[in-house]
């Protein structure tokens, strides 16, 4: 990807975010949706994060950017701790969100230039109308989107063209920082290259850094450096983007990889499918010790009983698992 | 389609006759690619309910017979509670009751033989001898003001509670809905009956002395009843509303670019809401109007001698073989109101609903 210095831009330590959820006519219990994550990020590298429906990927990108409160933990960007009124003023013209779903994250009533300029007017960074009018034909041309549909609403557009419009809306205050949460997972394969050929692009002409999420591995392949892999709200394997692939040492990781259509029939062939025994535990009911312990071919009694840490295993390849020395020798 | 035995359209054929198809000419296509002119949600929602003939002219009805409530009454040469055959000192004139439409009493005709001119009773007059006309025209009025307020009322009581309930959420939310849902399940003419005859005795001996006095307990009461009633289904529409836009990813967006709360009520939930209400409302005042006549027929409405439509109706069910008009100018009127005002909010929601917008 582009040119990148060995400082974290975006740290983020112990981060916990609970939903108190209801449960029963009048009791709530707390939701772990994201239980304990730590990871950093450095300047002008992407991190992809992937994992299955409802791991948490959503709530750590929202709760990196204190769109949700974190119930425990802290956010650091560029050295310093997002806490304040005023940092956190300073943290949303640096960091910006490009959402999931491109149709309800575009307000209906809006005309796309009000869209793409909400953030400018928020933070009144322009001084006249036709200052507004330039940035906003300036971020449209940045993203492909003809400035003749400046005038028209969001609706009149297809799923492509609505992403973009939401890429635009996110670039809007100059951002370093951004979190792409699966921005591709509603559109069409055939669109979805486009749309992330677009991601680096940008990233090579703004400098950007980005937390990139996608549900599959096949997406964040190409754009990621790092990728983080989530399974019910912990982080239980990270690596570089290679290595993941080649290497994947963490029993869920492998079960991904291996779901991973390969192109190489040989290689196919070698790789067996792992396919994972029984379904995802409701977030509600994590099992003790490992999460992944109700679905894992290696699980011990030793697994029930304690969380496996994140630990680094060789030269930055982080593992959450007991067993990682004797599952892969 | 050529007529060409040939090309014969046959609609079992999947085949698409290539002649069917001309070029665009360069005018159509500069057409396609024109930038839209830039317009407000608002006056491209104006500009749609336009193109809707029905809903125009049921608007232009609306506004007829709202004028005509309004403004007759203040030149009208007869008011709506004289007795033309009553004048102080003299006996009572019964000519002046139940007289046809156009026709005189006794004195008027006097002055008609003499040379003068009297101003004529369009609709006749009623058993007490009014001007069945400008009562028709009063009660109009009674009926709108009464649907009008009364969807006010509710509309009020609705946004209030509905927001409250939806932004708050949690246990709050939880005991209003199941308030609203015990009121819901109540039969409703039964309850407005029942409200309505209690609450005029306890208003009427409350209001004596005072300002209300003069607009009626009855009215009073039927305010408190729809207040009380209907302000259920507009609390449950506007609390979904905003529990469903609340959770729109463009709030979230909004959030992430720093916006204030402010800024995010004004920006994307009124004007995300604001139209089914005002749509919602719109439907109200048929309803109110409909119930309050109902209420009048039945002797729970107005106080006499105010007319109402409803109660000019109940009133001519006495003299109904003789005088059939005077129950169905009335009804006529309450259904042309009802109707109108039916076919106008579904107009507004046709033009304000964007998804429906081509
Ligand atoms: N606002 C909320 N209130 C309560 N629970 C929530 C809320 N948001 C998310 N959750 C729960 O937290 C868990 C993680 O949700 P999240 O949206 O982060 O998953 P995700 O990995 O983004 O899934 P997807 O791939 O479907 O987008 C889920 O079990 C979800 O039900
Ligand atoms: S800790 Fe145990 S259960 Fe968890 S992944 Fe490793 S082997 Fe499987
Ligand atoms: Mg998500």
């Amino acid at each position: 990807m582009t040119e990148r210095n060995e400082t974290p831009l975006v740290e983020a330590r112990h981060l916990k975010k609970y939903f108190q959820v209801n449960v029963g006519a009048f009791k709530t219990a707390p939701l772990k949706a994201v239980n304990d994550v730590s990871f950093s990020i450095m300047r002008g590298e992407t991190l992809g994060m992937v994992g299955e429906s409802g791991c948490g990927k959503t709530t750590v990108g929202r709760t990196l950017l204190q769109l949700y409160k974190p119930t425990g933990g802290e956010i650091i960007y560029d050295g310093e701790k997002i806490e304040s009124p005023a940092s956190l003023k300073k943290f949303r013209t640096k960091a910006s969100m490009v959402f999931q779903d491109p149709y309800s994250s575009l307000n209906p009533r809006m005309t796309v230039m009000d869209i793409i300029a909400e953030p400018l007017d928020v933070h009144k960074l322009c001084r006249t109308k036709e200052e507004r009018r330039e940035r906003v034909l300036q971020l449209m041309d940045y993203v492909g989107l003809n400035s003749e549909h400046a005038s028209r609403y969001a609706h009149e557009f297809s799923g492509g063209q609505r992403q973009r419009i939401g890429i635009a809306r996110a670039l809007a205050v100059k951002p370093e920082f951004m979190v792409c949460d699966e921005p591709v997972s509603a559109l069409d394969v055939s669109i979805q290259a486009q749309v992330i050929n677009m991601f680096d692009e940008l990233q090579d002409r703004l400098g950007l850094t980005y937390l990139f999420i996608a549900h599959d591995l096949l997406v964040v392949r190409h754009i990621s450096d790092r990728i983080a892999v989530m399974y019910l709200g912990k982080m239980v394997e990270l690596a570089s983007a290679g290595e993941i692939y080649d290497r994947p040492l963490h029993p869920y990781t492998k079960s991904l990889i291996s779901a991973v259509p390969l192109p190489d029939p040989e290689k196919a062939r070698a790789n067996r499918r792992i396919i994972l025994k029984g379904d995802i535990p409701s977030p509600l009911r994590a099992p003790s010790g490992c999460p992944f312990r109700t679905r894992c071919a290696y699980a011990t009694e030793a697994c029930a009983e304690s969380m496996p840490e994140l630990k680094d295993v060789s030269g930055g390849h982080l593992v959450a698992c007991h067993r990682t020395a004797e599952i892969n020798d | 389609m050529s007529n060409d035995p040939k090309h014969r359209f046959n609609p079992f054929s999947m085949h698409v006759n290539v002649d069917d198809f001309i070029p665009a000419t360069d005018e159509e296509k500069e057409y396609i690619v024109q930038m839209r002119p830039s317009t407000t949600f608002f006056r491209d929602g104006v500009r749609r309910l336009c193109r809707n003939k029905v809903a125009l002219i049921s608007f232009i009805v609306i506004v007829i017979i709202t004028l005509s409530a309004i403004f007759i009454p203040l030149f009208w040469p007869y008011s709506y509670e004289q007795m033309l055959g009553v004048v102080p000192g003299k006996p009572v004139d019964p000519s002046y009751n139940n007289l046809q439409p156009f026709a005189y009493g006794k004195t008027e005709q006097k002055i008609i033989e003499e040379g003068g001119s009297v101003f004529p009773h369009i609709f006749g007059t009623d058993s007490s001898g009014r001007d069945y006309f400008i009562r028709v025209v009063y009660g109009t009025r009674i009926s709108l003001a009464v649907g009008f307020f009364a969807s006010l009322i509710v509309l009020i009581i609705g946004i209030v509670v509905g927001s409250v309930s939806g932004y708050i959420g949690g246990k709050v939310d939880l005991v209003i809905m199941r308030i609203v849902d015990i009121i819901y399940s109540l039969p409703d003419m039964l309850m407005v009956i029942l409200l309505a005859s209690v609450l005029r005795q306890t208003i009427g001996d409350a209001l004596e002395g005072t300002v209300l006095e003069r607009i009626g307990s009855n009215i009073i009461s039927l305010f408190i009843v729809f207040g009380i009633l209907y302000w259920v289904s507009m609390a449950r529409l506007i609390r979904g509303q905003i529990l469903s836009l609340r959770e729109q990813e463009y709030v979230m967006a909004a959030k992430a670019t720093g916006a204030r709360p402010f800024w995010i009520i004004r920006h994307h939930l009124i004007p995300n809401c604001i139209s089914v209400v005002i749509i919602s409302t719109a439907l109200q005042i048929p309803n109110a109007i409909f119930t309050e006549s109902f209420l009048s027929f039945v002797g729970l409405g107005v106080n006499a001698p105010m007319p109402s439509l409803g109660s000019l109706a109940s009133d001519a069910l006495n003299g109904i073989s003789s005088y059939p008009y005077r129950l169905i100018i009335p009804a006529l009127v309450i259904s042309l109101i009802v109707l109108s005002l039916n076919l106008f909010g579904d107009g507004l929601r046709d033009a304000f609903d964007p998804k429906l917008k081509s």
